[in-house]
């Protein structure tokens, strides 16, 4: 079945990008309000389920040419390195830390070492949410 | 502050994920595979060795304080399991590399039974009841994964049942962790167990302790069960090893210190029901294996009678009976692995584990016969082998103790669950052969390595029974003495 429907289709357009703002948004606030690289992950896997419902699986695949499998992978990956970054400095595992810094543009900016444990949760979050729900949309 | 409490578990996780990247290359999969497994266990050795000098390790991860963080806690106890738990993952890994088909190798089934590992060893290690139930859902995801592999009738039938079984105690799980954290306010064990004992345990933290039985008894299948014989039958026999040795014992090891360090206080009531609740476990699992004769379903029910075994010593929680828990938990893990080791290549040698057909092997196959003799052995608690210590001890505890009907019970299941297996024994090995050379389905190698090194680490234990008790001993100081548990966590 050719699956179309210019409004959705359409607001799906506008919707998207709206919705992968606020999920970044939401990751970066993370380490300090209520947020996180989890609920950020959950967002971002929603927006891409979007448009994967608006569109169909072959269009946003040649769009978006990517193995869910290894984003996951990859995020798990990255929080467990900022992890052993603190066992490599003698620290106990997983201990953050945090700086001042003025950065052209943005002014005094806080610079987090949470905020990359964050990025890979939130690549894990939506390397499995796409994952999981591509492979049971697959099988139709 | 001890950072090398983390690496057994951070390591098998680390190589597990390095693995996601290179799902073709089985062979690099392979070579990581045993390093993670072989650096996993110098680790933990090296751990063993820090508790022996220095006391019970502990880890206050990203520098939170207990009871306010998540706090590792390595005691002797969860020092010799995670040490046991690297061993057989590399033996079954070792006997994986032969006995998984290609398909089931480009499933990820290596970096699955690495993940497999980081939960076993994060559940021994773990000082918060609620990060306990996390490291129990790690092993239990992979397990799905790995219990599923090949795809077929069987295996979708038993993951179902198996999925929906553990997702029933997973949610049971954290209601327990739920109302005893609105009871006591906190999730530390060691801060969970000061103040159980400061609010004393009154009937309502006695029930909640009971729905935590039930949680770990399901998961050990403590009495039930139901859901084991189908599940450990299903999966390829390096998985069903792995499965065999390591799943139902981090079952027991929760019971043990739940009811060692938390719920001790009314062991008239608690304590009886584990003695009815082992006593029981030994009776129905000997049962079955002798009324069966296939050979997945006999192991599979020796694997029932054991856990009842272990938790028998547990329930008497004497100094004698805990010293032979925590010995016949180690024997148990490397016995375990080592019959369905042995059993899966009688399988695949003979194409069947239909008891009656299968043909004399002895004169095929007389090293896989003698192992397997061995094995049976150990499993019987014959003398010079390492489950004889372990039985004897914990007999002994009961005996002291007055449980002289359970402990009878205890004798009379062993005999029975020698006579199952020593009837694999005889069915499989005497005989008229009836294959010649090169009619068999399959060569069934690999067994050899993995079984010598753990029929080796059996007699080892065995003979060198006497420096280990000094070892367990260690251990069951910390789960007789729960405020040498909770000094060492809040200082």
């Amino acid at each position: 079945m050719k699956f179309t429907d210019v409004i959705l289709q359409t607001s799906t357009k506008i919707l998207v990008f709206i919705i992968l703002t606020f999920s970044i948004y939401v990751m970066f606030a993370g380490h300090n309000n209520p947020g996180g690289g989890f609920i950020g992950g959950l967002i971002t896997a929603s927006a891409l389920i979007l448009l994967y419902i608006a569109f169909d699986v072959k269009t946003v695949h040649e769009i978006i040419p990517i193995d869910f499998k290894l984003i996951g992978a990859a995020g798990v990956l990255i929080s467990l390195l900022t992890g052993i970054g603190s066992l490599a400095l003698g620290y106990p595992f997983l201990s953050q830390a945090f700086a001042y810094r003025d950065l052209p543009l943005f002014g005094k900016t806080e610079l987090a070492t949470a905020v990359i444990f964050d990025l890979g949760v939130y690549m894990a979050v939506v390397g499995t949410t796409m994952t999981i729900i591509l492979s049971i949309g697959e099988d139709e | 502050m001890n950072n090398l409490v983390i690496l057994p578990i951070l390591l098998p996780l680390l190589t597990g994920i390095l693995m996601f990247f290179i799902p073709r290359q089985i062979r690099l999969q392979q070579a990581m595979a045993v390093a993670g497994a072989l650096i996993t266990l110098g680790t933990s050795l090296l751990i063993v060795s820090s508790i022996s000098d220095n006391g019970i390790q502990i880890l206050n991860m990203g520098g939170w304080e207990a009871p306010f963080g998540i706090t590792l806690v390595a005691d002797m106890l969860a020092g010799l399991l995670v040490t046991t738990a690297s061993i057989v993952t590399l033996v079954c890994l070792l006997y994986a590399f032969y006995a998984t088909n290609q398909e089931q190798k480009k499933f990820y089934v290596y970096p699955l039974i690495m993940i497999l590992l980081c939960g076993v060893n994060g559940s021994f290690l773990t000082g918060d009841i609620f990060n306990l139930f996390v490291f129990f859902e790690v092993m239990l995801i992979s397990s799905y994964a790995l219990i599923s592999l090949g795809g077929g009738k069987i295996q979708l039938r038993e993951t179902i049942k198996y999925v929906v079984t553990n997702i029933i105690s997973s949610m049971l799980f954290v209601i327990a962790i739920a109302y005893l954290y609105s009871i006591t306010g906190t999730l530390n064990m060691a801060h969970l167990s000061e103040r159980v004992a400061l609010a004393g345990q009154d009937g309502l933290i006695t029930t909640v302790s009971l729905l935590f039985l039930i949680v770990f008894g399901l998961k050990a299948a403590l009495l039930l069960f139901f859901w084991l014989p189908g599940s450990y039958s299903a999966p390829p026999a390096a998985i069903a090893a792995l499965f065999a040795a390591l799943l139902t014992k981090v079952g027991i090891y929760a019971i043990m210190r739940m009811f060692t360090l938390i719920f001790y206080h009314q062991s008239e009531l608690t304590h009886t029901i584990l003695v009815w609740m082992s006593a029981l476990t030994m009776v129905l699992g000997a049962v079955g294996a002798i009324a069966y004769s296939d050979i997945r379903r006999i192991l599979a029910y020796n694997v029932i009678v054991s856990v009842g075994f272990i938790v028998f010593g547990v329930a008497v929680a004497s100094e004698a009976a805990l010293s032979g828990s925590v010995f016949y938990l180690i024997h148990d893990m490397l016995a375990k692995a080592l019959i369905f080791i042995l059993g899966g290549a009688i399988i695949s040698i003979a194409g069947t584990d239909k008891l009656r057909e299968i043909p004399g092997l002895i004169r095929f196959r007389p090293t896989l016969g003698w192992l397997f003799f061995l094995s049976v052995l150990a499993l019987a608690g014959v003398p010079p082998l390492s489950g004889f210590v372990g039985k004897v001890m914990i007999l002994q505890g009961g005996v002291d103790q007055r449980y002289y009907v359970m402990a009878a019970v205890g004798i009379l299941t062993s005999l029975l669950v020698m006579y199952s297996a020593m009837k694999i024994f005889i069915n499989s090995f005497w005989g008229e052969t009836l294959l010649s050379e090169g009619e068999e389905k399959s060569s069934g190698k690999g067994y050899l390595l993995p079984g010598s090194i753990l029929a080796a680490l059996l007699i080892g234990l065995g003979l060198g029974a006497e420096p280990m008790m000094e070892y367990v001993g260690q251990a069951v100081e910390v789960m007789l003495n729960p405020t040498l548990y909770i000094e060492a966590v809040l200082p």
